[in-house]
């Protein structure tokens, strides 16, 4: 996950071409005009109509923050602190709905203000001005790279960990009463949420002792043949492990999709709707003994 | 190693307890159904819980031992398959029909009290 940002930290930190002497130079100018700079930067920002969910109060102290990271990216030549400081900023503002290309528009803005403000202080030598930017250019771009990455990476973890908690949430196996399990699938029933739930369901039959266990998939809007087969293996499963499984609220479309792909439905116990597959349950259940040579008069 | 089969009330429970050859086969049927006759019993309990993998050879020799037993008079249920044994066997296609099978031992000793009830139309 961390790959593209540390293969980047692990690049030589200056180019081949660096200069100390003027490095050290240019940095001080940056440090001596840095209120100023600052300035010019949020008031670019704010013409650019970038970060308008952050109030100008928090994008100037985070400016603040970024410009002295970013005055010390150039000067060590080392990215990894203003990485961190960029994935800490990325989780903060990622939340707040920040996008991509707002946070590269204010790094390449700091960029063309910095250099900017060097051309207009060397601009009396021209070849010493060639120099500072051959010394400024490469730091600064590999800065804004960092900054974009590291964004992105923090981006994409925070979506992967999203999709773990969908997966969880989306196959809850809930318990009604004792032995009886519901499992309401609402939702695209594909392959892998299909496998996941038979885990699910199998396991929680074991956990739980379930002697029936209601399917409900009114809120599947359609079904494919191998989730059909996938949904049919299942019921099967629950019948070795001593569990009756009963499929409700088929729709009459699923219901003609499965007659079709010519799945074999004649394992299926299905009733219309959730309530009636309830009421079966509920049947189901007095009829099975729950004692074994429990007080005989209860059945008859 | 020989299974072993304990004796509880009217019913025989026997528990494997790791993967049988050919001739464990052979000795669990020919030792659960002279044990049927000997006590006169009317059930026998399979656990299977410490199987990781039922086989099709599994699968037939467990349908072989309760149809002997059956003719001996006693059903047979199977009990303690495991969740993702369950999922494989299904999707291999086995199917233990005509067996019955069962949550865990409890879930099987109500199973033939209500069934033995059923089929005799009244109670013992």
């Amino acid at each position: 996950m961390d790959g593209e940002t540390a293969r980047i930290a692990s690049l030589p930190p200056h180019a081949p071409d660096f200069d100390p002497v003027l490095l050290t130079e240019l940095v001080s100018h940056l440090r001596e005009e840095s209120a100023q700079l600052r300035e010019e930067w949020v008031a670019r920002i704010k013409e650019a109509q970038l970060l308008g969910v952050m109030g100008a109060d928090e994008v100037y102290s985070e400016a603040t923050a970024v410009y002295d990271n970013y005055v010390d990216a150039l000067e060590t030549g080392s990215v990894e602190s203003l990485q961190a400081y960029a994935r800490d900023l990325s989780e903060r503002i990622i939340q707040r709905g920040v996008e991509t290309h707002e946070v590269l528009g204010i790094v390449l803005l700091l960029r063309d203000v910095l250099a900017r403000s060097l051309f207009r202080r060397y601009q009396g030598d021209p070849g010493l001005l060639t120099r500072v930017m051959d010394s400024y250019e490469p730091a600064a771009n590999r800065i804004a790279v960092t900054v974009g990455v590291s964004f992105v990476e923090e981006r994409e973890r925070i979506i992967r960990e999203q999709q773990a908690a969908i997966r969880e949430l989306s196959t809850p196996v809930l318990q009604v009463r004792e032995r009886l399990l519901i499992l309401p699938i609402i939702g695209v029933l594909d392959t892998q949420r299909a496998r996941q739930l038979t885990e699910q369901l199998l396991a929680a039959i074991q956990a739980n002792r379930a002697k029936v266990v209601v399917i409900d998939i009114t809120g599947v809007v359609t079904i494919d043949l191998t989730v059909a087969n996938n949904l049919v293996q299942t019921v099967k499963a629950a019948r070795l492990m001593g569990a009756t499984a009963i499929v409700t609220g088929l729709s009459s479309s699923i219901a003609q999709t499965l007659v079709d792909l010519g799945v074999d439905v004649s394992m299926i116990r299905s009733v219309g709707d959730l309530q009636g597959g309830l009421e079966e349950a509920e049947r189901l259940l007095e009829e099975a003994p729950n004692i074994p040579d429990g007080p005989e008069t209860e059945l008859s | 190693m020989p299974v072993p089969v304990l004796k509880q009330g009217d019913y025989l429970i026997a528990t494997i307890q790791s993967a049988l050859s050919d001739s464990g086969v052979i000795a669990l049927r020919d030792d659960l159904a002279e044990r049927v006759g000997r006590f006169r019993s009317r059930g026998i309990i399979i656990d299977v819980a410490a199987l990781d993998v039922i086989d099709s050879f599994v699968a037939r020799s467990l349908r072989t031992i309760a149809l002997t037993a059956q003719l001996r008079g006693a059903r047979t249920v199977i009990v303690g398959i495991q969740p993702d044994v369950a999922v494989a066997m299904v999707q291999f296609q086995l199917d233990l029909a005509p067996l019955e099978t069962a949550l865990d031992l409890e879930e099987a000793l109500a199973l033939l009290g209500q069934r033995g009830r059923n089929s005799d139309g009244h109670e013992r």
